[in-house]
Formats: structure tokens, C-alpha cells, sequence
């Protein structure tokens, strides 16, 4: 009875009835947060005296990498849960976290490339932390291709599962980067531990746009898991009542 | 809390960083919308083509009846 909660998580038709109401609210907040944090962190917070306004691409730049790094973890830990407990929806789960992981990890490369420009001199530079997230982008794609690799569902869903985990080595590396080497790429701005290197005029904008782009997330990874357990769902009873009947 | 630049102008150009600042955020921005807008897109042509299925299977069922 205690574990009743833990297989109704495990029902895709719960969860996809569940998540229902949740989608407007998630999209209004986190458009409003983003907007919010956007204006603010464009033409609100001071510039860096020393970077100047470049600087104001750490708005987009952060957020992203933070949830580059966090969808990470969500892909993986659910692949563990479908491995250990043998349940459909965390593949699910899974497996529409690693698109949005891969563009996500896409924009972090992008926004840094573009600041790296006026600031370093540079486009590119083979320094340990952007190196490192080029590896987490191939993680991402690579989890892509191995899903569209196996005829069948099931080894699809495994062999993904496996790669996500073996991945996760890359993530203590990332973190770690800009203390193990010290090149191009700055240290940690937001610290959880000690105070923060920012200005609280420059970090409060930062944290809407954090909080914002986590609501993102959450809103983009119930939409395309929804998808996920339609498809893998499409010949059951209860998904064709849904399509004769949509709400 | 004040606007930080003296004019419209000088916001856009952003002392020589606007183009830079200005791609940066456009890229973003076009990168959420495509994952927001994407799966309910692919919502849609799932219902369609399901609708359809369910049609077919109907016509079927009638003209076994007929017989």
C-alpha cells in the first residue's frame, strides 16, 4: 500500500492525466519570469566595469548551461529508475529529455562563443570547461542516434539508459573544470556555499531568469514526455478515447 | 532600479556590443520558441493521424456488417 504512489508514477495514462492542468500554469509563469528577467538583465542592470555590456549575454548563457547540466541528471536518473525498477515512463522521460538537453547545451555553446568574442579575443577556445560541454553536447546527440539505432523499443530504451549513465563522468568535469585548469572560461558567479562574486543588482535579474528557465524546462519536458506516452500508448483504450473525445 | 542607457539608440548599439548581445539573445530566443512550439505541433498530427486511423477502422467494421 506505502508503494501504491510509486506505480501509479509508473502509469503512463496517470501521469499523462495528471500533467494536465499543470501545462497552462507552467507556460505563464515561466514566460513571465523569462520576460521579466530578460528586461531586466538588458536594459536594467549595470554594466560590468569591465566587460562593459557583453557581459549581458550571462542572462541567457548562465540559465542555459545550468539547465544543460541539470537536464543531464533527469535523463540519467531516470534511465536508472527504468533499468533497477523495469517501468515504462521514466523511459519515456528519458528519452524526451535528450533533445532539449541537446539544444540547451547547444545555446550554452552558442551565447559563450558569441561573449567570448568581444571579451577574450576569441570565437572558440579549447579551454577544459567548453571543451567539456562539447562532450555533453555529443552525450546528448549520441543518446539521440541510440534511440533510433534498435528496432526494437525495449534494447532502445536500455542501451540509452546505459550511455546516460556511463555519461554522467563527464558531469563532476564540467563542474570542476575552471578550478582544475585555470584557462580562458571564469569561475562559479553564483556560489551556494560562500558569498557570491556578483553585485545583487547584477545577480537578482540572474536568479529570475534561473528559476525562469527551470519552469521552462519543466514545462518542455511534460510536453514532449506527453507525446512520448500517446505514441508508445496509441493502440490502448484510453488513448482512443482521447482522440475520439479530446478535452 | 533606472534605465541604463541614455537613448533608444544607445541601448540598441550597446557601446560597439549590441550586435553580439542582440545575436546572442535572438538565437535563445528562437531556440525556446522551436521547443515549445514542436511538440504540440507533433500533438497535433498525432490526434490527426489517429483520427484518420480511427475512421478507417470504423469504414471497416460497417462493411463487414453490410454482408
Amino acid at each position: 500500500m506505502a508503494w501504491q504512489w510509486f506505480h501509479r508514477l509508473g502509469s503512463p495514462r496517470w501521469f499523462y492525466e495528471k500533467t494536465t492542468p499543470w501545462l497552462p500554469w507552467l507556460a505563464v509563469i515561466s514566460a513571465a519570469l523569462i520576460i521579466t528577467g530578460i528586461v531586466w538583465g538588458l536594459a536594467f542592470a549595470p554594466a560590468d566595469y569591465k566587460q562593459g555590456n557583453s557581459y549581458r549575454i550571462i542572462y541567457i548563457h548562465v540559465p542555459a548551461a545550468f539547465l544543460a547540466l541539470a537536464g543531464y541528471y533527469i535523463m540519467a536518473i531516470s534511465g536508472a529508475v527504468g533499468l533497477i525498477w523495469k517501468m515504462k515512463l521514466p523511459y519515456m522521460v528519458m528519452k524526451s529529455a535528450a533533445p532539449i538537453g541537446a539544444i540547451l547545451t547547444f545555446i550554452s555553446l552558442v551565447t559563450g562563443s558569441i561573449w567570448g568574442k568581444p571579451t577574450w579575443g576569441t570565437w572558440w577556445e579549447w579551454d577544459a570547461r567548453i571543451t567539456s560541454m562539447l562532450i555533453l553536447f555529443f552525450l546528448y546527440l549520441g543518446m539521440i542516434a541510440l534511440q533510433q539505432a534498435f528496432q526494437h523499443r525495449d534494447t532502445a530504451d536500455k542501451a540509452s539508459a546505459v550511455l546516460a549513465l556511463v555519461g554522467m563522468v563527464n558531469i563532476p568535469i564540467i563542474y570542476k573544470s575552471v578550478d582544475w585548469w585555470n584557462t580562458l572560461h571564469q569561475p562559479a558567479t553564483i556560489k551556494f556555499t560562500s558569498k557570491s562574486s556578483i553585485d545583487p543588482s547584477m545577480l537578482y535579474p540572474l536568479l529570475v531568469m534561473v528559476i525562469g528557465f527551470y519552469v521552462f524546462y519543466a514545462l518542455v519536458l511534460l510536453l514532449n514526455t506527453r507525446i512520448e506516452v500517446l505514441r508508445r500508448e496509441n493502440r490502448t483504450q484510453w488513448v482512443n478515447d482521447l482522440v475520439a473525445n479530446p478535452k | 532600479m533606472k534605465f541604463q542607457f541614455d537613448s533608444l539608440a544607445d541601448f540598441i548599439a550597446m557601446n560597439g556590443h549590441g550586435p553580439f548581445v542582440w545575436a546572442a539573445y535572438a538565437i535563445t530566443l528562437a531556440a525556446l520558441i522551436f521547443l515549445v512550439v514542436s511538440p504540440v505541433l507533433q500533438k497535433k498530427a498525432f490526434f490527426k493521424q489517429q483520427e484518420k486511423m480511427q475512421k478507417i477502422a470504423r469504414q471497416q467494421l460497417e462493411g463487414q456488417g453490410a454482408d
